[in-house]
């Protein structure tokens, strides 16, 4: 396994020719250390755009995007009319770009958008399953269209409706199922050929809480499980750090943010805490405030409205050291720490951020001006 | 990755669970060629409820059925009567039956586009190896295909009664290959004339109306303004009419080229000269619905 090290350390210099990323993965499992793992996932890139521009008549949706996407599991947020839905086409090779270039998996997008389209499977945001057929026929049909034979069609049904949930519900027609079914019915078809990456438009849509849990496991298990790399897009962030090892956010057809999930959210978590009241400090949320000011941590309340608004404490995490700082001030202020938890992020705040980011830029540049 | 879980291992048993977890896939991929083959045979079946609910057998097959019955029957009585020709041309067969033909093409063309297009399948087409060609190709082949053998199994029918009526072998012979000609074209004109209908809608229920409105009632007009022609002896633009309606359109090609006889009133087809007409525009019309096909699904893409 070792003497693979090197050897995958070139592909480096070899990323234009097409590559099987999965055999790479798979390799990996072989390789115990994480240090090897992290190596590879910065070295080869599955997506990789340059400039790419889509201009309609009326609205750009994409300007000048350049990001590179490496093995796994990839979010891509944003908005409604962000560009998402818009980038994948380009990425399948359905839609020519105004301008800039897109590869996938090594193919250029603009001449080899068949070869592409081999090798990555694609499931819609929207309905796309005829009711008066069974799962497994619909699946077979779209294995079949893949350019899988009869024989390999039916049996890679038979496994991936298995992989992703379906049992004896498969036979009977699609107009009975559940959105959650149908749901696993849309992703079975983007899987059934066993691409090398697979587009997931809103996956999540219209799921209920367990589904949404169930349908995000089945997804990082696409990648674990089956070597599959995934593009998954969505509007809500909160959702992807839990199952992406990379979040790239577009914001009006522009890269606002791409950055691995760990960097994400060790720049960005706001940790809530709450704690008990004693006879010593009357009121305790108030001390901690005060000790962790002491310390230089900046503290706000959270905001009212919301149950315990008032008692729970919003900080922003800097790193373990925050906790652990926590942690201490809490034990010497002799108070019961309640709760300490991550709170969720909401793509709003990435924008926002940015917002203020691009006012600054604005205000400095007039100064400049001035 | 194989991972194996021995369920109550008793030695040398060979009884063992396997969960063989997620197995890639190393064999061949086919390609675009094949999964148009897959597309085609997949509509073809489709347009006789093959691999559909049985509720959508009941018209195709129905359809079929009223197709063949009169041929048959046609059969039994030259065999019974021991008659010298088939009470029926081979050619006039389906002008005569034109009403089932124009209802299967209404009830099957949307069936097989506007489904797509309803239920939004058509992305996942595009999102495999086959292109905006492939698609229409593999549509239009298949409805050409289902309504040649929906208009040429009668045919057969009648020969195979004929001979057993013992009747002019070469006669026959020529007769069949003839008909078996002008029903192809017939097909393939009706076949494009409904997909491109079917495939502005996603509703099939306005697919089947408009569908049924375009044959019948150009057929209708055509032949109402050819009987008043014919009542007030202008024979001259009876056959120029024809052109303006798919069914006397195969008529008059039938009966300039393919020894017909015309059912156009007054029984006089076009000459040849006028015959040349309209094989060009049968085939201009054909092709014109390919193209507008084409045109329609670079737009639908995904």
């Amino acid at each position: 396994m070792w003497t693979t090290g090197p050897a995958l350390f070139d592909l480096r210099g070899t990323l234009r020719a097409p590559y099987d990323s999965r055999l790479i993965s798979r390799q990996l499992c072989g390789v115990t250390t994480g240090v090897a793992r992290v190596t590879m996932v910065e070295d080869v890139t599955v997506i990789a755009t340059e400039s790419l521009s889509k201009r309609f008549p009326r609205v750009t949706a994409l300007d000048r995007l350049s990001v590179d996407v490496g093995p796994g599991v990839t979010g891509l947020v944003g908005a409604n009319g962000a560009g998402k839905s818009t980038l994948i086409k380009i990425l399948l090779g359905l839609s020519p770009a105004t301008e800039g270039r897109a590869e996938v998996l090594g193919l250029d997008v603009a001449t080899k958008g068949a070869d592409i389209r081999e090798r990555v499977g694609y499931m819609p945001e929207h309905d796309c399953l005829p009711p008066d057929v069974s799962a497994t026929e619909f699946v077979v049909h779209m294995a079949r269209m893949s350019g899988l034979p009869p024989t390999a069609a039916r049996e890679r049904t038979a496994d991936t409706l298995r992989h992703v949930g379906l049992y004896e519900e498969r036979y009977r027609p699609i107009g009975g199922y559940s959105t959650g079914m149908k749901q696993r019915v849309k992703l079975a078809q983007a899987l059934v050929h066993d691409p090398q990456l697979v587009f997931l438009d809103e996956p999540t849509n219209g799921l209920d809480p367990v589904g949404r849990d169930e349908m995000l496991g089945l997804i990082r298990r696409i990648h674990t499980d089956f070597g599959i790399s995934v593009l998954v897009t969505s509007h809500l962030l909160g959702e992807l750090e839990r199952t992406c090892d990379h979040v790239v956010v577009v914001d009006g057809g522009k890269l606002l943010r791409s950055s691995s999930t760990t960097d994400f959210t060790q720049t960005t978590t706001t940790l809530a805490i709450e704690v008990t009241d004693t006879d010593e400090h009357p009121d305790g949320t108030r001390a901690v405030r005060d000790a962790l000011h002491a310390r230089g941590v900046d503290v706000v309340d959270s905001g009212g409205g919301l149950p315990g608004a008032g008692h729970v404490l919003l900080l922003t995490a800097q790193g373990e050291e925050t906790y652990d700082l926590v942690r201490d001030v809490v034990a010497d202020l002799g108070l019961g720490l309640v709760r300490m938890e991550q709170r969720r992020h909401h793509i709003s705040e990435v924008f926002k951020d940015s917002d203020e980011q691009r006012d600054a830029e604005r205000k400095e540049a007039v100064g400049h001006g001035n | 990755m194989a991972t194996e879980h021995p369920v109550a291992a008793p030695s040398g048993d060979q009884t063992r669970i396997h969960n063989i977890g997620y197995r890639t896939y190393d064999g061949p991929r086919l390609g675009r060629a094949y999964a148009r083959r897959s597309l085609y045979s997949q509509s073809l079946r489709g347009a006789y409820g093959l691999g559909r609910s049985v509720k959508s057998k009941v018209t195709p097959m129905l359809m079929f059925v009223v197709m063949c019955v009169p041929a048959a029957i046609m059969v039994a009585v030259a065999v019974a009567t021991k008659a010298k020709e088939l009470p029926l041309d081979y050619t006039r067969y389906a002008i005569v039956m034109q009403a089932v033909i124009s209802l299967y093409v209404a009830s099957q063309a949307p069936q097989s586009v506007s489904r797509d297009l309803r239920f939004k399948t058509v992305p996942l087409y595009f999102s495999r190896p086959i292109e905006t060609s492939d698609y229409v190709r593999a549509k239009f082949a298949a409805l050409a295909t289902a309504l040649f053998v929906l208009t040429a199994a009668p045919l057969l029918v009648l020969y195979v009664g004929a001979l057993l009526a013992k009747l002019d072998f070469a006669d026959q012979t020529k007769g069949l290959g003839q008909g078996l000609v002008s029903v192809a074209l017939l097909s393939l004109l009706f076949a494009g004339l409904g997909l491109v209908i079917a495939s502005v809608t996603p509703r099939r229920g306005f697919g089947i109306a408009a569908v049924i409105a375009v044959l019948t009632i150009s057929y209708g007009a055509v032949s109402t303004l050819q009987a008043i022609a014919d009542a007030q002896n202008s024979t001259g633009s009876i056959a120029w009419m024809g052109l303006f309606s798919p069914i006397t359109l195969i008529d008059g090609v039938q009966s300039a080229f393919l020894g017909a006889s015309s059912a156009f009133p007054g029984g006089v087809g076009p000459t040849n000269g006028e015959g040349v007409v309209y094989v060009l525009a049968t085939l201009g019309l054909i092709a014109a619905c390919y193209g507008l096909l084409m045109r329609r699904y670079r737009k639908v893409g995904l």
